[in-house]
């Protein structure tokens, strides 16, 4: 499973542990740029401990080894998605449990529960199989992997309210500080915080039933060009 | 997840992705900056504004200006939050469609008053039919291209109301409408005066979703997890709940147990709603594995492998009767025949016609034949009643349960009767025969050589000091048999019949060896099922038509060239060669000792022994002698 620390894959981790009666039968991974935030890879620190995580870190390659005509925000990703396909080239997994959700992005709003890859990782979404009372294409060809998303149908106020009922930890950076919070963490230097005053869980939630700001407005990647998200998934983005 | 979750449906390019843009836009709900970005994107491409780009978001569809794949966006409303769902139109996608609409708890239909119902309209309203989408609201958008006339208004109503009275839909209002530019969107139209009913927004917020009536309970286990000695049943609670100390009755097998504890991270003690994952612990060491069903015993579903569906098909494989399929329905999966396509649903007519084939998109009636029974119920919208079907691993298509029919051939049909159990083991039997029983069944064309290498083989495992005998199809006509005759019909009843005793010797320790043409493929899946698991050989002994033919001992081929012997299989009606037979002999290739040779030294290795060929397994833990 990866685990990007944030609020979504953290949430997901507690699935996994409700699932499977306490433990985390498999082990996570981040797949890491060196540029998350402090807080951030401290919050990981101190769970890996508490939840006695089996943990993997995947340090992807460098900014220089990837494709210079991406825009410049866009490399954080592309490197992750490097990090992603050799880590699965090196482990032979065929199957990654990913948090990402529909109403985080259009593309993504297009995507599967159980979303088979190629062996590259790369996307085919013209041909996607069919989803329906919850019977998926589980089969995995050889030499492909599937990513499962568990999370696809959960909204951003889905996470939170799961997150306040269920008591799971979440980084600080998501409250405000200053009057200003984070909405969605990634990498620090591509990743702006918002004007927020919501101090706790309740005032984070009371804040999204009345917001028409994108969640994923701080997250510079999204907005070079209108290809960009696309183009990334595509490739095998997450 | 949360909300009321809207599909929105309609032939390719009246109006969808429109219609949920404008929606957004009105009520205040488009994210900020999206507008600016799909007006830059559009005079990219040269077009006025197209607000539909906030789902389409491929590049493809843009630039084609086509919906491919559903999508799915949230909007919130001062009563609550909308999971919305863009389907797509075209035919070819289908799939795409179903995924989006399988879990709406309502439909919206849009209709062009310029086009009125089309084909794929009516094809959309019987798959929500099917997929158990009891209520629609419908747009007829694009009144503007009909003048705005209330006249083609009406006749698109009347028509669209029709066809869902007739697909048992419930139709919650019928609304004129000009999606692009908001017309009785969320404000009310001024170009529409004749119309006084709600808009669309008005009508959309006043549905509420359709009760489900909670069931007796459910629990289909998913795994079986161990923490020391304890076993633990993993699974999803449909119906009423769970709580220790509950009576339940394990399916397919048919065990009664006492749940003595519900299992959960955190723990506690409460009892396990409807639709909540929890463990469960038995107060007995049952057989159970990954399939099996915990039930409420006062009310338990049907154990089956017999079963008639309504399905959908969604491959561009071609479905034809005898095809090969993998049923999962609920936490079980199961290989399955194609046995007969009953009916298929015309798209024009919505009526029932005959069918050979199905093709992507079909829908139609059919009969399953599964190699292991399942548990299966009727009750719409449960688990327990609908399925998927997939081949090579691929989704191609899903249905309804709509019958156990045959009773007679099930049997555990009825939901409170279980076969009586023997107090004489299996295993017991096994160990003073000093081998596995089983039935042997020879399939093939007539004058193949059957019956004599049938005989043989009973002779040299006799020889072997093992209980066995030979069941010839001729001889059995002549007794048990003989009150059927030669039709399609009595051809089935008669394979039905020798499959049943020969699972009865084979259940009284012997080897029975079969040998009978048995053309059809979904008959001898059936003599499978009717067998205990794992101790059924299919043998298909081949040679080729002239060979046999020219054989002909008894004159039977001549008599059928004649036109004297109808239905004569070879001549006159349809051998299926078997499609994973366990062993073939080549009767034309090989002589008669090197052929019983080979059958022989297979059977032998195959039934030696005490170990089961799918390997051990849980057996000791199991109680198989109530055998499934």
């Amino acid at each position: 499973m990866l685990w990007s620390i944030g609020k979504d894959s953290t949430a997901l981790l507690w699935l996994v542990k409700k699932a499977f009666l306490g433990d985390v039968p498999f082990p996570v991974s981040l797949l890491d740029t060196g540029m998350e935030f402090r807080e951030v890879y401290a919050f990981r620190d101190e769970l890996i401990q508490r939840w006695n995580l089996e943990y993997q870190n995947t340090l992807c390659p460098p900014e220089s080894s990837v494709d210079q005509t991406l825009p410049p925000a866009g490399r954080a990703a592309a490197r992750k998605t490097e990090g992603l396909r050799q880590l699965i080239g090196q482990t032979g997994w065929r199957g990654v449990i990913l948090g990402i959700r529909r109403d985080e992005q259009a593309t993504r709003a297009k995507e599967r529960i159980f979303s088979p890859r190629t062996p590259t990782g790369t996307w085919n979404f013209r041909d996607q199989p069919p989803e329906f009372w919850n019977y998926f294409q589980t089969d995995v060809p050889d030499g492909e992997h599937i990513r499962i998303h568990p999370l696809l149908l959960w909204t951003e106020l889905d996470i939170w309210k799961y997150t306040k009922r269920e008591n799971i930890p979440y980084c600080n950076l998501y409250l405000a500080k200053d009057g200003r919070r984070y909405r969605s963490l990634g990498e620090s230097n591509i990743t702006f915080p918002i004007d927020s005053t919501a101090e706790t869980l309740d005032e984070i939630i009371a804040e999204l039933e009345s917001t028409n700001a994108p969640e994923r407005a701080g997250r510079a990647m999204d907005h070079e060009s209108e290809d960009a998200f696309e183009r990334l998934r595509a490739g095998g983005y997450m | 997840m949360s909300g009321l979750t809207t599909v929105f449906l309609g032939h390719v390019d009246h109006g969808k992705s429109t219609l949920i843009a404008r929606l957004m836009l009105d009520t205040g709900g488009f994210p900020d900056g999206r507008l600016q970005e799909l007006e830059a994107a559009s005079k990219r491409r040269g077009v006025p504004t197209e607000i539909s780009f906030l789902l389409d978001a491929f590049q493809v569809e843009r630039d084609q200006a086509v919906t491919i794949d559903s999508s799915r966006i949230w909007m919130t409303t001062p009563k609550r939050t909308y999971a919305i769902v863009d389907a797509p139109g075209h035919k070819e996608f289908v799939r795409h469609m179903v995924s989006g609409a399988s879990e709406a708890h309502v439909a919206v239909l849009l209709i062009d008053a310029h086009e009125g119902v089309s084909e794929q309209t009516r094809r959309h309203l019987m798959l929500l039919s099917l997929l158990n989408v009891g209520q629609v609201i419908i747009v007829v958008n694009k009144m503007d291209l009909a003048e705005f006339s209330q006249g083609s208004f009406d006749a698109i109503a009347a028509q669209a109301e029709k066809i869902l009275t007739h697909l048992s839909l419930e139709c919650r209002g019928v609304i004129p409408a000009v999606a692009r530019d908001g017309d009785n969107i969320v404000k009310r139209s001024t170009r529409l005066p004749w119309y006084d009913g709600p808009t669309f927004l008005e009508l959309l917020e006043s549905i509420e979703p359709l009760q489900r009536t909670v069931e007796a309970l459910r629990f289909p286990i998913q795994d079986v997890y161990r923490r020391g000695t304890t076993r633990i049943l993993v699974g999803t609670v449909e119906g009423t709940g769970l709580c220790a100390g509950a009576n339940v009755i394990m399916l397919p097998l048919g065990n009664a147990a006492v749940v003595t504890k519900i299992v959960r991270f955190p723990e506690n003690e409460e009892p396990a709603r409807d639709g909540e994952a929890v463990g469960i612990v038995l107060d007995r060491p049952l057989f159970v594995d990954a399939g099996h069903v915990a039930c409420a015993p006062e009310q338990t579903p049907h154990v089956a492998s017999n079963i008639a569906a309504t399905i959908f098909w969604l491959s561009l494989n071609t479905l034809r009767p005898g095809d090969k399929v993998r049923v999962r329905i609920g936490t079980s999966e199961v290989r399955a025949t194609v046995a007969h396509i009953a009916q298929k649903i015309d798209v024009e007519t919505l009526e029932f016609e005959n069918a050979d084939s199905l093709q992507n998109g079909d829908m139609a009636e059919v009969q399953l034949f599964t190699e292991s029974p399942l548990v299966v119920e009727r009750t719409p919208g449960t688990t327990l009643s609908r399925f998927a079907l997939y081949q090579d691993g691929i989704v191609c298509g899903g249905g309804v349960v709509t019958g156990v029919p045959d009773a007679l051939q099930e049997r555990h049909a009825s939901s409170n009767v279980f076969s009586e159990m023997h107090l004489v083991s299996a295993g017991a039997r096994q160990q003073r025969h000093g081998h596995r029983s089983g039935v042997v069944w020879l399939t093939g064309l007539p004058s193949s050589g059957k019956s004599t290498l049938g005989k043989r083989l009973e002779q040299e495992l006799y020889a072997l000091g093992w209980n066995t005998y030979f069941l010839d199809g001729d001889t059995l006509r002549t007794g048990l048999n003989g009150d059927l005759g030669f039709s399609g019909d009595d051809r089935r009843e008669n394979v039905r019949r020798v499959g049943e005793v020969a699972a009865l010797f084979a259940d009284a320790g012997f080897i029975s060896i079969a040998a009978l043409v048995s053309p059809n493929q979904a008959d001898r899946e059936r003599a499978r099922q009717a067998c205990k698991a794992g101790a059924f050989v299919e043998v298909y002994i081949r040679a080729a038509l002239e060979v046999c033919e020219e054989r002909d001992p008894k004159g039977l081929y001549k008599r059928a060239r004649a036109g004297e012997i109808p239905n004569f299989t070879g001549i006159s009606a349809a051998y299926e060669a078997p499609d994973e037979p366990d062993i073939i002999i080549e009767t034309a290739e090989l002589s008669v000792p090197e052929c019983a040779q080979q059958m022989f030294d297979f059977v032998r290795n195959f039934f030696s022994g005490a170990e089961s060929r799918r390997g051990p397994r849980e057996y000791e833990l199991s109680n198989l002698a109530t055998r499934t």
